[in-house]
């Protein structure tokens, strides 16, 4: 039987700016899973995304992307993930189209199948009208869509959104979320960081609670409400319910 | 304390902001380095004096009666400065505009709008004066000790060139917001701005080099063509000019006047700044419509970088019109070797190191774009590509426009000699390596748009790179003149290179 490696294991994870942001984490997302990862402001989640998709040298720990050692191996690993940040940055100057052809050169896909893949997104995405528009006029709803194509057009197997939704308006937000459950439905896997914490209880599967740069609670909702001790409540007081447990244990 | 919404108030928080905005740019935003900057600002202006003191020399003793040529050098360098004074107020004007850091709260308070636009139009007045007197401040001071205090009267010119450029760039900027709209305003004033500041230069080097042979404007400032030229000498023409001598009559109009034109420039545009305000808060950047294309291109990573970088820097007509005027300055060397066909090769010696020079000051320029500037690095960053291939790629972008463009120069120089043109081109290749490679130790992330302000990320950068571009054109130089002594600043451009990758920050990081 075939073992299928996680989409993400990271383990002993440390990284220190001033004090530590992320200390000694432990993390596991497996293959396929909407995977939703909470926490109170400066509690180390994208600081651990962005060691995670290469975007910053962690001082310990090792990071395992679908079996491959993002640290030992960083192209192979980028190869099949994708990071969307929540402040989508594109390039003024270029036209969805030829961003999406920018990607497609920078992952070496076969122009055929990525330009197939590009007009697929930009109609899915509702960008057909400004397809071959500059992106400098976009809104910052039309620019996360933009960059969220550029994260798909290269078919990743793993893909990582920080606050995807912020500023976006509720038709914008509500094409994300369904452009992100077809991916999980189709075999990929998606880590999300979110505030927004209805969208954590209506689309994860699992959700990573941090703070202090720890993991201090993991599981689906029922499980993380077993955890602070009240099966009824909703994940926002099931979430205030354990940062405080762990602030006060810190 | 003065009473909210007076005229005293406003002025007392742009003075507030325009001090911080002044000290963050000279400490480059970090604390704690205001102690280093007033010794390097205090070495500066000790340097300036030295150097003021061999250059302003034999103007000392030119009297209150000068002569014509005296007069029409003292107007010259007064105009040529006054072009640039204009040039920097009219980018202020246009800033101030456009930034919508605080326009918003101000319009929609219950404050007479007017009040603070006065005041903001007479701040940038103020810091067009104070520059101006900044940069003069040497010379006027040498001329000064050595000469008598009647030459501190330069001071008032220096305002009055000031104020009058101040005037002169509100209402163009209001101008062409009525005539061309808030939409196109903004890159046609930074156009108009670059070419303000090129064209007397220019214009002045053109006829120098048609009428003397020479590069030199003071040459032809100095010539006998012109002086017969120009206005006899009780013109109203050199009154500006007899004013710097010391002239209190003429000083007391020139100065009374340039005042009057700048209250009547406040008096006037104020009211109508706050409406141009909005309106350029307003502008929607609609995307240009791109043609469609026929499908997408087949390309590895690093070519894909590559042509990434040239289409964003041929669609940026603000970055394309900055890297133009750069190009503008070499319109006299081009000149100057056209002319100098079949006259032998003592041109080279004045053509090559400009050539350099320019080289190493548009790569910089570019490489910073390239490097640095980057609208998307999570995205380059998060790409399936070794780091040091994006780097590669990005270089290579940087060389190719460097190619396209002094190409043309070394094939021209080449009919002229041959040695010449592989000099020229060994040094327009070390001087655009030399930039690109300080570029990239110390490269610090920012977007496109921070273009202006590269300088102020890195003083260190910014001087190396002058140097650098400086060492290897008078290596070139004097390579072309055939002397061995070019080693002497190909040593010190090297030994500046070495400096700057030792302090580098991503070394010691």
């Amino acid at each position: 039987m075939t073992v299928i490696p996680s989409a993400l294991e990271i383990r002993g994870l440390v990284k220190c700016f001033d004090r530590p942001a992320v200390d000694g984490l432990d993390l596991t997302v497996r293959t396929g899973e909407f995977y939703t990862l909470l926490g109170p402001n400066g509690a180390g989640k994208t600081t651990t995304l962005r060691m995670v998709a290469g975007l910053l040298r962690p001082d310990k720990g090792s990071i395992h992307i679908a079996g491959i050692d993002a640290l030992a191996d960083p192209v192979s690993a980028k190869r099949i993930l994708a990071w969307v940040s929540d402040e989508p940055m594109i390039y003024d100057k270029l036209t969805p189209y030829e961003y999406l052809e920018f990607v497609a050169g920078l992952w070496a896909l076969d122009t055929a199948v990525a330009e197939a893949r590009a007009r697929e997104l930009i109609g899915w995405l509702g960008l057909g009208g400004q397809a071959h528009e500059r992106c400098e006029g976009f809104s910052k709803g039309m620019r996360q869509k933009v960059a969220l194509a550029g994260a798909l057009v290269h078919d990743p197997q793993v893909i990582i959104l920080d606050e995807p939704l912020t500023g976006l308006d509720a038709g914008s937000a509500r094409q994300v979320k369904t452009v992100l459950r077809e991916r999980v439905a189709a075999g990929g896997t998606v880590i999300m960081t979110t505030h927004i914490l209805e969208v954590a209880e209506r689309m994860a599967d699992r959700v990573g609670i941090i703070a202090g740069g720890k993991l201090i609670a993991e599981g689906t909702l029922d499980e993380l409400r077993r955890q602070a001790g009240n099966s009824q409540t909703s994940l926002e007081d099931t979430f205030l319910t354990l940062v405080a447990e762990q602030a006060v244990a810190a | 304390m003065s009473h909210a919404g007076t005229l005293p108030w406003f002025a007392q928080h742009e003075v507030r902001l325009a001090w911080r905005d002044w000290l963050s740019m000279m400490t480059a935003g970090r604390r704690g380095r205001e102690r280093i900057v007033a010794v390097l600002l205090v070495l500066f202006v000790v340097f300036a004096h030295l150097l003021a003191y061999y250059f302003v020399g034999r103007y000392v003793n030119v009297g209150t009666e000068p002569d014509k040529p005296a007069l029409v050098v003292i107007t010259g360098t007064a105009l040529l400065s006054w072009s640039l004074l204009c040039s920097q107020a009219m980018e202020s004007v246009t800033r101030a505009f456009y930034a919508r850091s605080d326009f918003e709260l101000i319009l929609s308070s219950p404050v007479a709008v007017r009040k603070l636009f006065a005041v903001r139009i007479g701040a940038m007045a103020l810091s067009v004066i104070l520059m101006a007197m900044l940069l003069a401040a040497p010379l006027i001071d040498v001329l000064a000790l050595r000469g008598g205090v009647r030459w501190l009267a330069a001071y008032g010119v220096v305002v009055a060139m000031g104020a009058t450029a101040a005037a002169l760039a509100v209402a163009m900027t209001v101008a062409l917001f009525r005539t061309i709209g808030p939409k196109r305003t903004r890159l046609a004033a930074q156009i108009v701005a670059a070419v303000i500041a090129a064209v007397f230069i220019i214009g002045l080097q053109v006829a120098a080099i048609l009428s003397q042979g020479t590069l030199s404007r003071l040459v032809f400032l100095e010539s006998d063509t012109l002086v017969a030229l120009v206005p006899d000498i009780d013109s109203l023409v050199w009154w500006p000019a007899r004013a710097a001598l010391g002239d209190l009559k003429a000083l007391a109009v020139v100065l009374g006047a340039s005042l009057a034109l700048l209250g009547a420039a406040i008096v006037v545009f104020s009211g109508r700044f706050g409406e141009h305000a909005i309106a350029a808060a307003g502008v929607a950047h609609s995307g240009a419509r791109q043609r469609t294309p026929s499908g997408f291109r087949r390309a590895s990573a690093m070519r894909a970088l590559r042509q990434k970088e040239w289409t964003l820097l041929r669609r940026d007509p603000w970055l394309v019109s900055q890297t133009l005027m750069q190009l503008l300055y070499l319109l006299p060397p081009a000149l100057l070797l056209w002319r100098s066909y079949g006259e032998g090769t003592g041109t080279l010696v004045v053509l090559v190191p400009v050539l350099v020079m320019a080289a190493g000051q548009l790569a910089g320029g570019l490489a910073w774009l390239a490097i640095s500037g980057e609208d998307a690095p999570d995205l380059v960053a998060t790409a399936p590509v070794l780091a040091s291939n994006i780097v590669r790629a990005k270089v290579e972008a940087v060389l190719g426009c460097i190619a396209v463009v002094f190409a043309p120069f070394v094939v021209a120089l080449a009919f002229l000699s041959l040695y010449g043109a592989i000099v020229t081109a060994c040094g327009v290749l070390a001087a655009t390596a030399a930039a690109t490679g300080i570029q990239f130790w110390f490269r610090k992330q920012a977007t496109r748009r921070y273009f202006r302000h590269r300088q102020t990320a890195s003083r260190f950068a910014t001087f190396a790179e002058a140097f650098s571009s400086i060492s290897w054109a008078a290596a070139a130089a004097l390579a072309a003149g055939g002397t061995w002594l070019a080693a002497f600043p190909g040593a010190i451009a090297i030994g500046i290179l070495a400096g700057a990758r030792w302090m580098s920050p991503h070394k010691l990081s």
